[in-house]
């Protein structure tokens, strides 16, 4: 299939001139291709100067007749001080939808340096198979040994797709795993499908969020993704299921790491802890300075809420970034979430989209931050939030 | 000690959907370093004024990312190079890793490898530890505090978990890539500046750095984006509360009253 | 308009820029309501050289004239009269070793002043002699191997901040303006103190103190030139230095500027953007014209001064005049457009018409500058009558 690089296109025109079957037009300085005219002559491909056409198959040829040997799906179940982190549970909500469509196993991939009931825990939450590998070096996280050992399973297994955690830990140590194994890896996913050849269409904001992009790793396996945690749901529990576990031994060397952990010191808590508060105001680049930004903080202390931010406000150091909130940030699902200044870009509200009550204050009535609003201020900020402190400390006294 | 930072190039603002053409907009965008890449830089210049070091910048990109680098200069860096070939045009982060590692060979190696965390433009937070992978070197990924032990060869740094952080201890060549709170990055100063634009950076290509032609480009890619669409505009538009700031105020003084 | 500046100039003006916007902008606010000396931005300003501009290479310092000296103070003008102060009092402080010191001063102290690591302060003013310099009372006498001095400056700006202090003081009472000579002081020496931080009404952030003398005690090499060449270094001094005050009236004039047009183009009344009644445009196209003919003028002075002519106190005064009185009437007729929001703290533009009143008055009143002028044509004219 012709496929085009539009990052290398540059708009020449000599494709378009070039395709006897018309099936190249260049729109807005980049050539489009329609797929149902194309013959696959390959001519365009020739006359490209950035090199921005190619075609797929060829290249890919040898690397498909392997794809077959890769089945199955895994996730990497994480597990933190003997608890799994709550986005393994989502990653196998997740998973069993992908592997029923795909008619497949769901299997999960748990690293644990003691005997635990997790295994029953991550059947009961759906999985068929778990692959267990014991070992002391997993009471702490080494982003070396974790790596090895997992790139490891997945050469001697063949899963077709691995899916883990966008965490700290997930998307420290799975991007190792996917170069060594030379294969693909996307980001913090939002949306997840399958396609018929068993392609894994994984779906993230993209452009600093106000698009989405849909990935394909069509030539290699495992199709690697890590998963923004809090999207996915997960499966209730059933403590029926069935499934087997499958002790795994490693070669000692494996676990060797350079890598020593002395301490852990939990966040302090700046205020109201974020993902547990009932209200949360959040402030955005609308607030212009940090001056601007105080008003978001005084409007959380009136309302006992928790004080968030949008990147734009993080990067302009009005306030740290472990407040951020949205797809580089944490997920929240408050009561009432108080958007300040915040245009609405899917890389925010993918943080906060499922919160009860949303109330925005913004000076742009078309700012799609509207569009998921239960209600919506068209009006600055700095007009409206000063009287609204003072209502409500009024109404406090 | 050698240390090399990778810097990107990055958009100014944000790219945008035509929501009629699903096209791409990307005409009146500049270009600026990634900031999350100063932050790393700065720490290196950082470890120079405390450790003997030389501080490498490296940037893979089209050749106007020539001006990142010599910000880097005049912002502290010793050389800057410039990895730049039509070969490794639309790399996905393996090939852009591979492609890294082979310069960061072919120039000598490192000790040290400082990235930013992830690239304002791509978010994946992939690049670093990927290129770690490449080199065979150990990682820590998203550190806020580097603190060098020079008699030791080691690192003691502390890594960013989700609920908090972590004292960790690696012996280098080591690659990490850091948090925006490590440090505040310095300005470029105007001897930095003089001392940059008259500095010679030197271009990498394909042929230069020795590359598998099998590992760079799109070739060398295994990821494809085989689309880009508007995100779902869930339907709930809700009520709009109209008027003068001081109604607006008022009825949502209303709204949140069950609250106080 | 383009001023044809070389590359370097350029870079200047990029360098001083964005510490201008990223550091002094987002925190001028908070600097005028706590009053706090801005130690991180003059910290942030010397790692990027530029308290060096306008020292010569052989001092540790880049070599630059005047001009680059201005280029470099309009764009911390633009950001805040306050931070700007502070930063071009330090290059006053400096001037007087610069021009009259021993090689051997300038060795001591240029290094560090052009590398920021010590900040200077100029000590000419006391109660009894503000417009009239001449009527200074401390004194200076010499003891052995070391000079004695008593009395107290008043209204030092960057007292208490600078390590380096250059004073006048009387070394022969009897001899009246020949009787002055200046001294290098530093922070610590034995029996210099300061006063209390004086509450002002703008440029709030810059430290304003007494120097307090009583039988303080410096070394005999600190005097800076010959004995009873005091008031000629001090007149040479501010001679140079005008064109800096003068040009941060340029840069608080701009910002006024930068303030009042986004906001004349978005405030709607009568159903129109402000910008589209004439009463308005008129307004900001004269805070416009003002501010470009003092840019001109201030460049030109200071392109002058950087010739080393025998003549420089004229086009020095009429720059400082005239660019301080733009500014003047440029942010008051910006807080006038903006209404009853320019009056408002929440809005930089009343901040700005603080600031502006005392570029009248400092480094000389403009009035006492008018004087300097007209005598100077009474000169130039001297065959005339």
């Amino acid at each position: 299939m012709l496929r085009i690089n539009i990052d290398a296109c540059n708009g020449c025109g000599l494709c378009e001139q070039t395709c006897a079957v018309d099936a190249i037009h260049v729109v807005d300085g980049i050539a489009e291709i329609e797929q149902e005219s194309c013959t696959g002559c390959g001519g365009c491909v020739d006359v490209c100067e950035p090199a921005a056409l190619f075609m797929e198959g060829q290249e890919l040829e040898e690397k498909n007749n392997a794809l077959a040997e890769w089945s199955g799906i895994w996730i990497y179940a994480e597990c933190r001080n003997g608890e799994l982190a709550p986005v393994s549970l989502e990653l196998l909500g997740e998973g069993r939808r992908l592997a029923d469509i795909r008619e497949t196993k769901l299997s999960a991939v748990l690293f644990t340096d003691e005997t635990s009931n997790l295994t029953a825990q991550l059947i009961s939450h759906g999985a068929d198979t778990v692959y267990l590998v014991e070992n002391p070096i997993f009471g702490n996280f080494y982003e070396d040994a974790n790596a090895a050992v997992l790139t490891d399973l997945a050469r001697r297994y063949k899963p077709e797709t691995i899916l883990a955690g966008a965490t700290a830990i997930g998307r420290s140590f799975i991007p190792r795993v996917a170069a060594s194994l030379r294969t693909g890896l996307t980001a913090d996913c939002t949306c997840l499908g399958i396609q018929e050849n068993g392609d894994l269409l994984q779906s993230r904001p993209a452009f600093g969020g106000n698009v989405m992009a849909a990935v394909l790793c069509s030539g290699t396996r495992p199709q690697m993704a890590t998963v923004h945690p809090m999207v996915m749901k997960p499966l209730e529990t059933d403590p029926d299921r069935k499934g087997e576990v499958v002790k795994v031994d490693v070669e000692e060397s494996l676990f060797d790491t350079k890598i020593r952990v002395n301490n852990f010191v939990p966040l302090e808590s700046e205020g109201v802890a974020l993902n547990e508060a009932d209200i949360v105001v959040a402030g955005g680049r609308g607030l212009e300075n940090e001056e601007g930004f105080k008003l978001v903080e005084e409007l959380a202390e009136v309302l006992g809420g928790a004080v968030a931010a949008s990147r734009a406000a993080v990067d302009s150091g009005w306030i740290s970034a472990t407040r951020m909130v949205g797809q580089t940030g944490q997920t929240v699902r408050p009561r009432i979430y108080i958007a300040c200044g915040i245009s609405g870009a899917i890389q925010h509200t993918v943080g906060m989209q499922s919160a009860e009550t949303i109330i925005a204050i913004n000076r742009d009535p078309d700012a799609p931050v509207f569009d998921i609003a239960t209600y919506g201020v068209v009006g600055d900020a700095f007009e409206v939030l000063p009287r609204l402190i003072e209502k409500l400390k009024q109404m406090k006294a | 000690m050698k240390i090399v930072v990778c810097v990107k190039q990055v958009p100014e603002g944000n790219v945008r959907l035509d929501p009629e053409t699903n096209n791409l907009c990307r005409e009146g965008v500049g270009a600026v370093i990634n900031p999350y890449d100063l932050h790393a830089l700065e720490e290196a210049v950082r470890l120079k004024e405390e450790h003997s070091c030389t501080v490498t910048v490296i940037s893979m990109g089209p050749p106007q990312a020539e001006d990142v680098l010599r910000e880097s200069l005049a912002r502290g860096a010793d050389h800057g190079y410039l990895i730049c070939d039509r070969a490794f045009a639309g790399s996905d982060t393996l090939a852009t890793t591979y492609t890294l590692s082979r310069a960061i060979e072919k120039i000598g190696g490192a000790d040290l490898i400082l990235c930013g965390k992830l690239a304002i433009d791509g978010d994946t937070a992939q690049v670093g530890p990927e290129l770690a992978s490449w080199l065979g070197i150990p990682h820590v990924a998203a550190v806020r505090k580097v603190v060098l032990t020079a008699a030791d060869r080691k690192f003691t740094v502390e890594r960013m978990m989700d609920d908090g952080y972590e004292e960790v201890e690696v012996e280098y060549p080591a690659l990490f890539t850091v948090v925006r709170e490590i440090n505040k990055p310095r300005f470029s100063s105007l001897k930095g500046k003089m001392r940059a634009k008259k500095a010679d950076i030197p271009v990498l290509t394909s042929k230069d750095i020795e590359a598998d032609d099998r590992y760079v480009g799109l070739r060398g890619s295994p990821t494809w984006v085989s689309g880009v669409f508007a995100p779902e505009q869930p339907d709930s538009r809700g009520r709009r509360i109209e008027g003068t700031a001081e109604e607006q105020a008022s009825d949502l003084a209303e709204i949140l009253s069950p609250l106080i | 308009m383009d001023y044809f500046l070389t590359e370097e100039q350029q870079m200047i003006v990029d360098v001083a820029g964005q510490i201008t916007d990223e550091l002094i902008i987002p925190q001028r606010a908070e600097l005028d309501e706590s009053e706090e000396y801005p130690t991180e931005i003059l910290d942030a300003i010397a790692e990027a050289d530029l308290f060096g501009l306008y020292i010569p290479e052989e001092y540790g310092g880049l070599g630059g004239g005047m001009f680059e000296m201005v280029l470099a103070l309009e764009q911390f003008g633009r950001g805040c009269t306050g931070v700007a102060t502070a930063f071009a009092a330090s290059g006053l402080g400096a001037i007087p070793i610069l021009m009259a010191g021993s090689e051997e001063m300038k060795q001591k102290y240029m290094p560090q002043i052009a590398g920021g690591k010590r900040r200077a302060a100029f000590g000419l003013t006391e109660a009894g002699a503000g417009s009239d310099a001449g009527a200074i009372q401390t004194t200076a006498v010499l003891d052995g191997d070391e000079w004695v001095i008593n009395g107290t400056k008043q209204w030092i700006t960057n007292a208490g901040e600078a390590e380096v202090y250059t004073i006048i003081a009387l070394t022969d009472k009897n001899k009246g303006a020949r009787g002055a000579s200046m001294f290098v002081v530093e922070d610590g020496d034995p029996g210099f103190s300061y006063g209390e931080k004086e509450k002002k009404m703008g440029i709030r952030t810059s430290s304003t103190r007494e120097l307090i003398f009583k039988d303080c005690r410096i070394p005999k090499d600190r005097m800076i030139g010959r004995q009873g060449t005091g008031f000629i270094t001090v007149m040479k001094t501010l001679d140079m230095s005008r064109p800096g005050i003068a040009i941060l009236g340029v840069g608080l004039g701009q910002a006024a500027l930068d303030e009042a047009v986004p906001y004349a183009k978005q405030r709607i009344q009568f159903g129109k953007p402000i910008i589209s009644f004439q009463a308005v445009q008129h307004m900001l196209a004269d805070m416009a014209i003002n501010v470009e003919a003092a840019r001109s003028l201030v460049y030109s002075a200071a392109r002058h001064i950087d010739a080393h002519p025998k003549d420089m106190s004229k086009a020095s005064s009429m720059c400082k005049i005239f660019a301080t009185d733009v500014a003047m009437k440029a942010t008051t007729d910006a807080v006038q457009v903006m209404g009853g929001y320019g009056y408002m703290r929440d809005y930089p533009v009343e901040k700005m018409m603080r600031d502006a009143k005392i570029l009248q008055i400092y480094e000389g009143t403009n009035q006492i500058q008018r004087n300097v002028v007209g005598q100077e044509l009474n000169k130039e004219y001297a065959g005339n009558s």
